[in-house]
């Protein structure tokens, strides 16, 4: 079955015109590559508490270990735009701010001479408790975990710690080009107020009170609100009876209350050039930015062929004549983006000198024209099928692996199968539909340009190729005594 | 050098048959993993490890770029890229054709650098013919490969490679990827092939695409602008003192002939090891590995001799001012990785540095708050070689890179002065074996640690050996090596100092207002 595919293979070369007819086929696919032995990874075990927590169970014994994570739902796209950083400073605090009973401090050491983990996070959708131990520390972190998933007390020396710590990162966030041009891309594609654009400010941190954290935490942390995944060297019957104990006398939240996720209102700045000027660089970080899709779009196994052929790896066009043939790149790719519960941004990018700065616009510019002229190919779409599919086992060659999937799957509610239904759609993916993939998204007319780059040494004004808006990336002042004084009194 | 390394062994020995604790992971990783050295002097390593039907690999090959030739520094990471250029049958439509083009291009090249860097009397004229017979030689040249371009990566993409990169660090160069275990004979060509054959081609447009990336990650960026900067103060005789990555002058000189050459030195089978870990039976597995890689010719051994960086003698520093908010960083000579005590020093970075109880946060984030991150690591820039234990800190908004140097510093005189408390010692050793058994879990990263410490040690026992080794030091251990290393004649210091924004651009000095 391999060795008709391959040559297959061979056809599609031949019919493509451009290859040279093999006498013989070349050295390596001579070589014989066996049917992969079926696989069927371990599947979690799946269990709704009565008080409404979904829990996975996946066993896998090879190391001594267990380890768990808690996933909550609500994330920072739900907090106001005026205490932007909550969920930062909450996911920081819920664990070095202690429990009711011990402080922050006194985790810290328990759990460092068990050489184990507890620790909490928050990100744009959801918040997590995660831990991980040896299996023989298995009750005493476990214990930790469910105090610090109910019972925080975010005391004030660690929320100060924490937004001194956020203070920091954004009086630096424009040092480094690449985070410039990441965080001012978003800004364009989805809006600059926008819950997936919109960043921390001094004033917006130093507004988060520790009242802020107890009423998130009381509003969101509800057993019915919890997706919690456990891996590791445990058997699943015991395992599902300790959680069930462990939780049973924790009552149901107020129902449809919540994780109410703000409506998605996107906000995109208009098509054109948008420039900040950074005296400090010799190489300009372009992103040629607009919105993608999500992954419940029909259209999602198109893209992922698409972009796999036209900005993914080695194979891919924009690699080949930008970065190999042209020479004008290290860092070249993008493709259609695709988020599981909202558009993510669809990005094409290219780092290169200063002074192939429009050349380089330009050599992207001729990429996309030409997908109308030059469409994707049968032998292009062939390896990027290929590459996607036989590269498929990696999706879950580790119980962790299948167990993470299964988690996001329940999260964004896609069907448990969907790795399945992912790989029969790959599969089905036609030159046709590519195109017309490619035809749906891909418009340049339609795409905001940024570059973040010394603007002095272009090579020529980015002004010679449409209406230039330079964009403002000035930090705002921190409100007066926010920080303590810098500068000429040491 | 050989014997020395043998003694060690011998020491370690001891330590394993005296020690417990691990022993169990040991005795099971003797049972499925399997050391052939071939004929040809390179070693194979192979785990089994049947979790699902893949396999990763690596190939460590014992050459980095402190093997750069004088006025050819980025040389090892520039062939490093040439290793995914192709082979005399993948990536060309005629290779005896494009052997003869691409030697066009070298003897064109060697004209044009001739006349290029001709100290008096050079004429702009004759440069210009030259460089545009050099780009003629090349475009002739690429028409061989150009519809193959990276079919070397196309490939293994297509047949369902993942994660298939490389990196070139000082010690050494090594190259990764996983494949579905039905792909392991056609991986064996693959790797083997690509170091048997290695065609130079594309050799300058790809040298573009590196002197990119040293845009990237050097010139453009503050942290790797100040790195630079302090290991070139650092070591003043050690190839340690060059960038990996290659100074531009350097990387506007070299030619496909020198990587070639630097090839035939360096890649000798005796200075490569592949380790493949997966869902592999060695007695199946090693039979196809072996018929691939025996057919790289022997080659004598190069000579790995280097300057050794003589005693430091004097504190040193480095001030970098920018546009950028403020850093510092510092670093004391220790000796190389071989040392008796290079666990002592394991045990001070992890005391030091790991997580919200180590000391360095705990004084400088939690206690004075003076900065948002502090740490302390050993290996800097590398560990083949002596080498700097170092710490750098980044100063909060309000407070100035000496603050946390004091801060730092103050942290230093407790360790040499106090014993580290029963708590912590224990702390380190029990984290130390935590995080062995964490890392034994996945394909990729065995392979790559039983092929760093195969070659290291030439023997991967050492990856367990090495936690036995932190069991046995001793609160005086950290005294004794603190009270070595850390003084002030053996310091070297590296800081960005902020000195202002250009207008427009977004920098204004911690705080804001200007």
């Amino acid at each position: 079955m391999k060795r008709a595919l391959f040559s297959l293979f061979a056809l599609v070369l031949f019919f493509s015109g451009n290859m040279q007819l093999w006498a013989q086929a070349p050295a390596w696919q001579q070589i014989p590559v066996p049917r992969l032995p079926a696989f069927h990874p371990p599947q979690p075990k799946r269990v709704e508490l009565p008080n409404g927590m979904v829990v996975f169970l996946q066993e896998d014994h090879e190391l001594p270990t267990i380890d768990g994570t808690a996933r909550i739902r609500g994330g920072g796209r739900s907090v106001p735009a005026n205490k932007t950083g909550l969920t930062d400073i909450y996911g920081e605090v819920w664990r070095t701010g202690g429990t009711k009973t011990q402080t922050g401090d006194q985790l810290d050491d328990y759990l460092e001479q068990r050489a184990a983990k507890v620790e909490t996070g928050g990100g744009v959708d959801s918040t997590s408790v995660s831990w991980s131990c040896l299996k023989e520390d298995f009750d005493d972190v476990f214990r930790v975990f469910v105090d610090v998933l109910k019972n925080p007390e975010f005391r004030a020396d660690k929320i100060d710690i924490a937004q001194k710590g956020m203070y920091d990162g954004i009086s630096r966030r424009n040092d480094d080009p690449g985070q410039i041009a990441g965080r001012e891309a978003a800004k364009l594609a989805y809006g600059a107020n926008n819950p997936y654009a919109r960043v921390a400010e001094y004033a917006t941190v130093a507004a988060i009170t520790r009242q802020d954290l107890v009423e998130w935490h009381s509003k969101y942390v509800h057993p019915n609100n919890i997706i919690l995944g456990v891996v590791g060297d445990f058997d699943s019957a015991k395992m599902e009876a300790r959680l069930r104990e462990a939780f049973a006398s924790w009552p149901r939240g107020p129902k449809g209350e919540t994780a109410k996720d703000p409506e998605f209102k996107p906000d995109p700045a208009k098509p054109g050039y948008y420039q900040v000027d950074k005296t400090d660089v010799n190489q300009s970080n372009i992103q040629m930015v607009a919105l993608g899709i999500t992954r419940k779009n029909p259209d999602y196994f198109a893209a992922s062929v698409f972009n796999e052929a036209f900005g993914g790896g080695f194979s891919s066009r924009l690699f080949n004549d930008i970065r190999t043939t042209k020479g004008l790149a290290y860092g070249v790719g993008g493709g259609i983006g695709s988020s599981w519960d909202h558009p993510g941004m669809l990005r094409l990018m290219v780092s290169t000198k200063s002074k192939t700065t429009i050349e380089s616009i330009q050599a992207i510019d001729e990429e996309i024209a030409d997908l109308a002229t030059r469409p994707i190919n049968d032998e292009e779409i062939k390896r990027a099928k290929d590459a996607i599919l036989n590269s498929f086992v990696f999706r879950f060659d580790s119980p962790g692996k299948v167990l993470q999937e299964k988690m996001a799957y329940e999260f964004y509610g896609y069907p448990l199968d969907f790795l399945e239904k992912f790989q029969a759609g790959i599969e089905g993916v036609t030159k046709e539909d590519v195109a017309r993939v490619a035809a749906k998204y891909i418009h340049r007319e339609q795409m905001a340009v940024l570059v973040v780059g010394n603007v002095n040494e272009f090579d020529k004004p980015l002004s010679s190729l449409g209406t230039v808006n330079k964009l403002d990336i000035a930090i705002p002042a921190p409100p007066p005594g926010l920080l303590p004084e810098q500068g000429e009194h040491p | 050098m050989k014997v020395r390394l043998t003694s060690i062994q011998t020491i370690v020995a001891c330590f394993v048959l005296c020690s417990l604790g691990l022993g169990q992971d040991l005795a099971s990783f003797e049972k499925r993993t399997t050391v052939k050295k071939l004929a040809n002097g390179l070693t194979i390593i192979i785990c089994e490890r049947p979790e699902a039907p893949v396999f990763s690999f690596f190939t460590h090959v014992d050459a980095g770029s402190v093997q750069d030739p004088m006025g050819k520094t980025g040389l090892a990471h520039m062939f490093e890229h040439m290793a995914f250029k192709g082979t005399d049958t993948i990536g060309t439509r005629d290779y005896a054709g494009e052997k003869v083009a691409l030697a066009k291009v070298e003897e064109a090249y060697a004209a044009y650098i001739a006349e290029r860097d001709k100290p008096v009397d050079r004429d702009e004229q004759k440069l210009k013919q030259l460089e545009q017979s050099w780009k003629d030689a090349i475009a002739a040249a690429d028409k061989f490969s150009a519809p193959y371009n990276n079919e070397f990566g196309k490939i293994v993409e297509g047949e369902g490679g993942e994660g298939m990169n490389a990196f070139t660090d000082y010690d050494e160069t090594g190259y990764h990827y996983s494949f579905p275990i039905n792909r392991l004979e056609l991986w064996a060509y693959l790797e083997s092939e690509r170091f048997l054959h290695p065609v130079m081609r594309q050799f300058y447009k790809e040298r573009n695409v590196v002197i990119e990336e040293r845009r990237m990650r050097v010139d453009s960026d503050p942290f790797g602008r100040l790195l630079e900067q302090f290991s070139e103060e650092a070591f003043a005789a050690h190839p340690y003192h060059r960038p990996t990555i290659g100074w531009i002058s350097d990387l506007n000189a070299f030619s496909a002939t020198d990587a070639q050459n630097f090839f035939d030195k360096y890649y000798v089978p005796s200075n490569m090891v592949v380790a493949v870990v997966g869902d592999l039976k060695a007695s199946e597995a090693m039979p196809i590995v072996e018929k691939y890689f025996s057919r790289i010719p022997t080659r004598p051994k190069p000579d790995t001799a280097t300057t050794i960086e003589p005693a430091q003698n004097s504190e040193r520093t480095v001030v970098l001012h920018q546009q950028s908010q403020p850093l510092y960083l510092e670093g004391y000579h220790r000796p190389d990785y071989r040392s008796p005590d290079d666990q002592v020093y394991d045990a001070i970075a992890d005391l030091m540095s790991n997580g919200r109880t180590s000391r360095l946060y705990r004084a400088l984030v939690r206690d004075k708050q003076i900065a948002s991150d502090a740490e302390g690591f050993t290996g800097y820039p590398g560990n083949k070689y002596p080498q700097l234990f170092a710490f750098y800190a980044s100063p909060l908004p309000g407070h100035k890179p000496q603050e946390v140097a004091d801060a730092i510093h103050a942290e230093i005189e407790r360790l040499k002065k106090e014993d580290i408390s029963d708590e912590e010692l224990r702390m380190i050793k029990t984290r130390a074996k935590a995080n062995l058994i964490r890392s034994l879990g996945s394909n990729e990263g065995l392979a790559s640690e039983l092929g760093l410490y195969q070659a290291r040690y030439d023997d991967w026992r050492e990856l367990f050996r090495s936690v036995d080794r932190i069991e046995k030091v001793t609160k005086a251990d950290i005294r004794r090596v603190a009270n070595q290393t850390f003084v002030p004649d053996n310091r070297t210091v590296g800081i960005i100092e902020f000195a202002g924004g250009a207008p427009g651009t977004g920098a204004a000095p911690q705080g804001g207002g200007q």
